[in-house]
């Protein structure tokens, strides 16, 4: 096991940020930690790359206690926080050499495990750091991340500020990573990138949700769920709400996500009911659950 | 040792990209002991004054000719009534008018008194001072002069000589001063601003999660700050020896190694002052306010320490500015060795174990 967390609680004043946490990473995995802002994932990777101390609780990283062994996962992991916390006066290649040399190796030593990401901002190798685009400025900090060939890579949002083309680019770097035996933990706000991981920890005010592979996480989704149109969209989400029948009503992409009370639940009956209102070009079709429906529906209760 | 240099060779990237902290390591020392040397001064130089002359005779000419002649007063201008006197002060260039009364070289040998009155612009008490003691002795002097031929039945002669500083060149009392002043301007808030940055931008979140024991960032962050605080000390005494011809009549070599202690004594304030500061800012405001105020009044650089409050005496002990220019002062002007200076060397070293091992415990390991 590459990560192990046992009952990990934090908080900060009267705040908890984390609130009973347990997870177990396996090695070579790839794990998501889902959540909104303020869901408590940076301070959960704070905690694992030994930067806090838990409240109670306790937890290893590559087999090492995070508390009385702090210096070895220092040296076993590499850290990408989720601010941009490279050199801004230094150039690329500079930061990327720094990195090597404080942790005792060479860019040419590994530079198999960084070439698939280094290569493409190696164009801009003497350019300061500060001076790049948000796409190459997290390739760097990968690399640099990456440099000493860690055992356990923690990312906080990656992604988090990046264009669509350069997120995904980002995520086929991890899935070549992970082939490498690397373990990764990764938090993303974003559901979409969910889908990618191995197995996902959905994450809410300190709470673990639910931890399973995205595609179980999706098919325990209790309710059929329906994708529902209509000309107005902003009518359609009112009149939803007031149906008295609905369990929920969530925007998400051009339709509606619509789950109603009833086990029985006939759509040609809230087609009426929506015609009644007023409403045209009505479409109700059923759909597949989706993480974001999951996780909504667990934060509910 | 690889990975010091490296971090090393960081912060001197750091340094040499930065152009505030290039203006503040090196153009700021030049700028300030030429400022302290040349301009903030206690001497007086072509000061201008007036002249009211009311019996225009032998004796009042010559006195005149002595005053005019010297390099301290140059004559403005001529008036002719006591109300002018007023006037000419109020336009501002005259400090002081000379008031010859009536008939002066007849009073002085038929009643052997004549008087002069000496008037001083005092809106600045120190020059209005100093002024009237210059004229004092050019008025003495004449006098001395005239009763050459005359004996007198007894007379006191003071004759003071000034050591150290014979000719009391400000200069050479601004010299150790300016230097204390930089040495921990530079040592102290710029290490402190250093340490913080990294904070600040979140970098220090990945030099604490990388094999570097906290010990090692710290020495690396401090090394190259002991580096350039001796080139400025070097590049300070240099230009007071070449420039302003300040003496060294001690042991250059005893200087030398007296400056790396109060480096290190300022270097361990500057770590100290960055673990209780979380922003650049507040790093430079404490460096500022906790230090730079208490070096400029407290350390006997501009205001004697003998005549402050008590109560600021006692203060003015735990500055570590003040032993060093005592110490300064002595190798530099008296001339004396470590036998006189050990006792501030040994305050100084004590400090400077207190501040290490103060920062030592505070210094977290982690993030909070």
């Amino acid at each position: 096991m590459s990560i192990r967390i046992d009952h990990i609680s934090k908080s900060y004043g009267k705040v908890n940020a984390l609130d009973d946490i347990s997870i177990q990473v396996d090695q070579g995995e790839l794990f998501g930690l889902i959540g909104p802002d303020g869901a408590g994932k940076t301070t959960l990777f704070r905690i694992l790359t030994t930067l806090l101390l838990p409240d109670h609780g306790s937890a290893s990283v590559a087999g090492y206690d995070i508390i009385a062994d702090f210096k070895a996962i220092r040296k076993q992991v590499g850290y990408m926080p989720g601010r941009f916390s490279l050199y801004q006066d230094l150039t690329v290649e500079e930061n990327l050499r720094f990195f090597a040399t404080i942790f005792g190796t060479t860019i040419a030593e590994n530079y198999d495990l960084i070439r698939d990401i280094y290569v493409q901002i190696e164009p801009f190798k003497n350019r300061r750091a500060g001076k790049l685009s948000g796409g190459m400025k997290q390739k760097l900090a990968l690399s640099c991340a990456l440099i000493h060939k860690p055992e356990v890579l923690f990312l906080d949002e990656p992604t988090t500020g990046v264009d669509p083309v350069s997120r995904k680019e980002f995520w086929e770097m991890l899935k070549r990573l992970q082939d490498k035996g690397i373990t990764i933990l990764v938090s993303t706000p974003y559901m979409d990138e969910a889908a990618l991981c191995d197995r996902i920890a959905l994450i809410q005010n300190g709470r673990i949700l639910e931890i399973d592979t995205p595609k179980a996480i999706v098919e325990h989704y209790p309710k059929p769920i329906f994708d529902v149109g209509a000309h107005n969209t902003y009518l359609l989400i009112e009149k939803l709400n007031a149906y008295a029948h609905k369990h929920s009503v969530f925007p998400f992409g051009e339709y509606i996500h619509y789950t109603d009370q009833r086990d029985g639940f006939d759509p040609l009956e809230l087609r009426t009911y929506l015609k009644n209102e007023g409403l045209q070009n009505i479409h109700i079709e059923r759909t597949k659950a989706t993480i974001e429906d999951t996780f909504m529906e667990l934060a509910k209760q | 040792m690889k990975r010091f240099f490296g971090f090393v060779q960081k912060e001197f990237y750091h340094i040499f990209r930065d152009r505030r902290s290039l203006f503040i390591l090196f153009g700021m020392p030049v700028a300030q002991i030429m400022l302290f040397g040349f301009a903030i001064t206690n001497e007086i130089n072509n000061v201008d004054i007036a002249i009211l002359d009311r019996s225009q005779d032998a004796s009042t000419k010559e006195i005149i000719s002595k005053i005019s002649s010297s390099d301290y007063f140059s004559i403005l201008q001529h008036i002719k009534e006591e109300a002018e006197i007023e006037e000419v002060f109020k336009n501002g260039k005259v400090k002081a008018v000379l008031y010859f009364e009536k008939e002066f070289s007849k009073k002085l040998i038929k009643q052997h008194t004549a008087k002069v009155q000496i008037v001083t612009d005092a809106t600045d008490p120190n020059v209005a001072n100093t002024i009237s003691n210059y004229i004092n002795s050019i008025l003495s002097n004449y006098q001395e002069e005239q009763n050459r031929s005359i004996t007198l039945v007894y007379q006191i002669v003071p004759q003071s000589r000034m050591v150290f500083n014979a000719e009391l060149k400000s200069v050479y009392m601004f010299v150790p001063g300016v230097m204390t002043v930089i040495l921990m301007l530079v040592s102290a808030m710029m290490t402190s601003i250093s340490i913080t940055r990294e904070k600040e931008l979140g970098t220090m979140e990945i030099l604490l999660v990388s094999p570097l024991n906290p010990f090692q960032v710290i020495i690396g962050k401090v090394f190259p700050y002991i580096f350039l605080s001796i080139i400025n000390a070097a590049a300070i005494v240099i230009l007071s020896i070449f420039v302003f011809h300040v003496p060294v009549n001690g042991s250059l070599f005893l200087l030398g190694l007296e400056s790396v202690l109060f480096i290190v004594t300022s270097l361990a304030l500057g770590i100290l002052i960055s673990t209780i500061s979380t922003t650049q800012q507040m790093a430079m405001m404490i460096s500022l306010m906790g230090l730079m105020l208490p070096v400029i009044l407290l350390s006997g650089f501009i205001f004697p320490i003998s005549s402050m409050p008590v109560p600021l005496q006692v203060i003015s002990n735990i500055v570590p500015a003040k032993w060093f220019i005592v110490i300064v002062k002595g190798i530099m002007l008296k001339g004396v060795g470590i036998r006189i200076v050990w006792k501030e060397t040994l305050v100084l070293l004590g400090m400077t174990l207190l501040f290490i091992g103060l920062s030592v415990r505070k210094y977290k390991i982690r993030l909070e």
